[in-house]
């Protein structure tokens, strides 16, 4: 399939007869649909609490995403607006070939822009256009348990979240500015909710976690393998955890986008000739995409 | 301060403690008391019940009758079986200590000196890495713990390093009653005299309150003032350790007694 | 009269020896003593007649096998220390009765002037102004015991069995307490040094403590001795 051109207008819903008519709508039956929307109901009412789940056979194998296209299975409607992001880049095969199972199964509208889409599923990034009220936001997590490399036992990874001991993370951050100097966590930045639960944002940059808080869109979280699904409602507080005296900071850029002039974006270095050169462009295409479509507008 | 004896209400109170595994009776009404600044030595060899009494105790285990109680720092004595799971561990953690005989079980091997000193800290909300790092240095000098190893990991460290560095680890939230279970087995003669006068100094300085299981005799005779007997899970006699060691009573401390060879 | 500082009321010691076919050895029977406020007590007879044990049992380091043994612990309180419980007899020795043993227990890697001062320590281990009071009177016992300057940093493990007993005497007397029970302390001591402990005995006793001894040379005896005791008189005849 050739790369689609960034800036892809609105397709139209697709026909009946390209859908996979001997599958129900969305892939999954109503039954597992219901168990995991039970699941998430669950998630909702405990945010960053982890809630197992009878994770499904998916038509890709663990590790591509089965886990965030079970969620968007399950609350899929033929009225949503798809939306799928890969490193925040609709044209990845990752998203092209989620985004054509839904096509193929739901038959729903798909978009590239994020102010059009209702429902968007991402893997390891949060789009830079903010979102509103009544979207979506689902993240496919390849470890939900943020301590599982300080704790490998589940046993008891659950009992430090059932009693909110979470002095062992605290332990990980001091490790990593005895050694580095700063904490080096890039990605995957643990988070506590709502004063609550410590969480893992999914493998997005650090960058994309002060998005997580207060977000008016609804944020959901699936992992098929580990068979986790848990849950960010919108308004909630999350807070990167830090010490006092090395307070939490996002990545910062000297370059600007080359293509659009961005200086408040996450930023992908692409070497783009045989030469080495480098070029800093928009890691959301999207956004970079908008920019450039109406740069007196001032698109953020 | 006042005068640790003169505390009125014992710190630990245990009542009638029995535990049995299938038919074989590893604990038989075990009782005593403990008083702040006590040291109280479990001696018994193997199959005594010693351990079994340590961990009853240290709510490591339930035991099947008996009770254990501790006074809280509010002056109020709880049942420590009967405290949920949360607050027993945050006893644990706070108000206790245990040194395991093999320090690996009471660390975390793979992550640096300091930060196992700082854990119990960052359990109790301390989120301020300098502060940390000068608590954290400042026990590491007090267990004779060189400070340019707080970055390294007690993976790297002798035995007898990995044993102060519990230490440390556990004295860090000023516990009032700590339990030792044979902490220098294991250990060389030379390195087992410097950390038992490292515990002497400590027990004696912080006041500490402790159930010190151990089959060595002179360990007891150094550190504790206090000591039990136990043979077959029933503790056969108790009393000044002094007393127990030079007129022991019972046939079985006279025969533990005069087993030990002397040097 | 002044009250007793100890009183001894049928007191008896035998030890029961359990494997060596239960075989018992009597050693002291029926005795009454008693020790009042500026009184050195010496107990005199040949070895085995129980005079060590008799310190012993007062220092609850050995159990009698009958009779009481109190001692005054304020102007209202006694203690019999064969029926005390652990805790107490640990205050008791704390606040009341001083033992010099024949043998000093030596602890490892402790200076002498540490294990000397450190009954002065006691209720206040890390206060640093009283450790400071503490090494302070210390280094002026150890000077009274001529141990030289350059022996108090180290630990007294490879001293002589003289220094080690000027040490284990001055470990034991720095805190002035109303019983003093005194086993052989001028043993292996020169007669300088032997000079310094008897007047230290009977400056104990011009405060008005209570001094059980056992001396072997007579000298001393003749010195410190206010009441003499026959301890064959307390010979089991069993």
């Amino acid at each position: 399939m050739n790369a689609p051109t960034l800036g892809t207008v609105l397709h139209a819903p697709t026909s009946a007869s390209e859908t996979a008519a001997s599958v129900n709508f969305a892939y999954l039956d109503e039954r597992s649909k219901r168990m995991i929307r039970r699941a998430l109901l669950k998630a909702v009412a405990i945010p960053g609490y982890q809630v197992p789940f009878g994770s499904r056979e998916m038509p890709l194998p663990y590790g591509w995403g089965t886990g965030g296209i079970q969620v968007t299975a399950a609350v899929i409607g033929p009225n949503d607006t798809l939306k799928v992001i890969d490193q925040g880049s609709d044209d990845t095969v990752n998203a092209v070939n989620i985004r054509r199972f839904f096509q193929r199964t739901a038959g729903v509208p798909i978009t590239t822009q994020t102010r059009a889409a209702t429902l968007i599923q991402t893997r390891h990034r949060i789009p830079e256009t903010p979102l509103r009220e009544g979207q979506i936001l689902v993240y496919q997590v390849p470890v939900p348990e943020p301590l599982q490399r300080l704790e490998p036992r589940e046993t008891e990874t659950r009992t430090l979240h059932a009693l909110a001991e979470y002095g062992l993370m605290h332990v990980k951050l001091y490790e990593d500015i005895a050694r580095h100097g700063h904490i080096a966590t890039t990605y995957d930045y643990p988070v506590m909710v709502n004063d609550r639960y410590l969480m893992s944002p999914s493998p997005i940059p650090k960058f994309d976690n002060p998005k997580l808080h207060l977000n008016p869109a609804l944020q959901l979280f699936g992992a098929g393998r580990e068979k986790r699904i848990y849950a960010v409602p919108p308004y909630t507080k999350v807070e990167s955890l830090s010490f006092d005296d090395h307070p939490f900071e996002v990545q910062r850029w000297e370059a600007t986008c080359a293509l659009c002039g961005a200086t408040d974006s996450f930023l992908d270095e692409v070497i783009i000739d045989d030469q080495g050169t480098r070029q800093h462009t928009c890691s959301d295409s999207d956004h970079c995409q908008q920019r450039r479509d109406a740069p007196s507008a001032g698109a953020a | 301060m006042p005068p640790a004896t003169s505390s009125p209400q014992p710190l630990l109170r245990v009542q009638q403690l029995s535990k049995r595994y299938g038919a074989l009776t590893a604990l038989q009404d075990a009782s005593f008391e403990l008083w702040p600044g006590e040291v109280l030595a479990v001696v018994g060899e193997s199959g005594s019940g010693k351990s079994t009494l340590l961990n009853t105790v240290a709510a490591q285990m339930r035991p099947d009758s008996g009770c254990v109680e501790f006074r809280l720092r509010d002056g109020s004595l709880a049942d420590v079986h009967a405290l949920s799971a949360a607050r027993q561990r945050l006893l644990a953690r706070t108000d206790w200590g245990f040194v395991h005989q093999n320090p690996a079980d009471g660390l975390r091997m793979d992550v640096s000196a300091g930060a196992n000193v700082g854990e119990r800290l960052m359990g109790l909300g301390w989120r301020h890495y300098g502060q940390l790092r000068a608590a954290a240095l400042d026990w590491l000098q007090r267990v004779e713990i060189d400070a340019d190893r707080i970055d390294d990991a007690p993976r790297v460290f002798s035995g007898g390093m990995r044993q102060r560095l519990q230490i440390a680890r556990n004295l860090v939230s000023s516990p009032r009653l700590l339990f030792m279970d044979e902490p220098t087995s294991g250990l060389d003669v030379s390195v087992q005299a410097r950390l038992l006068d490292l515990l002497r100094r400590l027990t004696h300085e912080l006041q500490l309150a402790v159930v010190i299981v151990t089959h060595d005799l002179a360990v007891a005779r150094l550190l504790a003032q206090r000591m039990v007997v136990m043979q077959r899970g029933r503790i056969v006699e108790s009393g000044l350790t002094d007393q127990l060691l030079d007129d022991p009573q019972h046939p079985y401390t006279q025969l533990l007694v005069s087993s030990v060879l002397p040097p | 009269m002044k009250p007793a500082l100890l009183s001894l009321n049928g007191v008896a010691k035998r030890f029961t020896l359990h494997h060596q076919h239960g075989t018992e050895l009597p050693v002291l029977e029926g005795v009454d003593l008693q020790a009042r406020a500026g009184e050195c007590l010496v107990l005199e007879g040949p070895s085995g007649m129980g005079k060590s044990t008799l310190l012993k049992l007062v220092y609850a380091n050995y159990r009698a096998s009958a009779g009481r043994i109190e001692v005054r612990t304020g102007s209202d309180s006694t203690l019999d220390v064969t029926q005390a419980s652990a805790r107490e007899l640990l205050q008791l020795r704390r606040d009341t009765v001083s033992y010099v043993s024949q043998f000093l227990r030596l602890i490892p890697r402790v200076p002498a002037i540490d294990v000397v001062a450190e009954a002065l320590r006691q209720d206040h281990a890390t206060d640093p102004d009283v450790a400071a009071a503490a090494r302070a009177e210390a280094a002026r016992w150890l000077q009274r015991l001529r141990i030289p300057e350059r022996l108090w940093a180290l630990p007294p493990a490879t001293f002589s069995g003289g220094e080690q007993q000027r040490i284990n005497i001055a470990r034991n007397l720095i805190k002035p307490r109303p019983l003093l029970l005194l086993d052989e302390p001028t043993a292996s001591l020169d007669p300088a040094n032997t000079r310094t402990v008897v007047e230290l005995i009977q400056e104990a006793v011009a405060r008005g403590a209570a001094v059980l001894g056992i001396f072997h040379d007579p000298e001393v005896r003749a010195a410190v001795a206010t009441h003499r005791i026959d301890m064959t008189r307390f010979r089991s005849t069993a």
